[in-house]
């Protein structure tokens, strides 16, 4: 049960979590699902801290994560805030009505 | 089937749940949908968790994830009460053209993220670690760690508080822009 490919197998599968939010980010257009893509992209970031470790048999790597989910916690209560406040004055989700703010 | 067989089908039947789920979460038109696959991609993360040797960061993914944020966004999405009309516009802003310049990016730093991760000759197996040491070096040598988190939690309260805070009456600003 204590094979180290296990741990190498999960940061790989980190690192396709983050680029899948990361794809979703870039390619969505509604503010809600661009948050919903950095939620799953701090999810991998955490599994990244919790496969180290593990990997040391140290705490800290889940110390690491508790500070990660307290982050997302915070971003995505901001950025819920942001998102009906964008809402209410464009009436839409659309993250490209925020380039109105130049000029 | 020995315990090891049964662990390692566990953990890549479950990883490629979580892939899956993740996959379909940011290709759904419907905000409800992606919601409901990223429960499920948050659920597979904490069976990851545990099957790694954290039980307590399994529960927490399980508790705040799939509990706390997950309220939040259904809240949110129920307050915006986008209705039909949103999955139409969902389908008219992602076109299939819009699709590879982010894939091609994100596959592109996929293969680095893999390649630089490479084999690693002096990592460990998986070790257990229970909530006991975790509480242990949380309120121990880490106890900056918790006090940075409830001054971001209480910044992020505030803010939220008065992003979200509706004053009367509401300005609307954008009322000439705003046809959908």
């Amino acid at each position: 049960m204590t094979d180290a490919v296990i741990i190498d197998h999960a940061f790989i599968l980190a690192a396709i979590l983050f680029c899948l939010g990361l794809a979703g980010v870039m390619v969505r257009r509604n503010l809600v699902f661009v948050l919903i893509s950095l939620e799953v992209m701090l999810n991998a970031a955490g599994l990244g801290f919790i496969a180290a470790g593990s990997a040391w048999g140290q705490a800290d790597g889940q110390i690491m994560f508790i500070a990660v989910v307290t982050l997302g916690a915070a971003e995505v209560a901001v950025g819920l805030g942001l998102t009906l406040l964008l809402f209410r004055r464009f009436n839409s989700v659309d993250i490209d009505q925020l380039n109105r703010l130049k000029g | 089937m020995n315990a090891e067989t049964i662990y390692y089908f566990m953990f890549y039947f479950t990883a490629a749940i979580a892939v899956f789920a993740t996959l379909m979460m940011i290709t759904r038109h419907n905000a409800v949908h992606a919601l409901l696959y990223l429960i499920i991609s948050s659920l597979s993360m904490a069976i990851i968790f545990y099957l790694l040797g954290a039980p307590f960061a399994a529960a927490l993914e399980v508790i705040i994830y799939a509990g706390a944020v997950m309220i939040l966004f259904v809240f949110v999405v129920m307050m915006l009460n986008l209705g039909h009309r949103s999955v139409e516009q969902e389908a008219a802003w992602m076109p299939a053209k819009g699709w590879i310049v982010p894939g091609i990016l994100a596959a592109v730093l996929l293969i680095m993220l893999v390649a630089g991760l490479g084999e690693s000759d002096n990592l460990r197996g998986v070790h257990l670690v229970g909530a006991k040491e975790v509480g242990i070096e949380l309120f121990g040598p880490y106890l900056l760690v918790v006090e940075l988190a409830s001054f971001l939690l209480m910044a992020g309260l505030v803010g939220a508080f008065h992003l979200a805070r509706r004053t009367t009456p509401t300005p609307q600003y954008g009322d000439k822009e705003a046809s959908l």
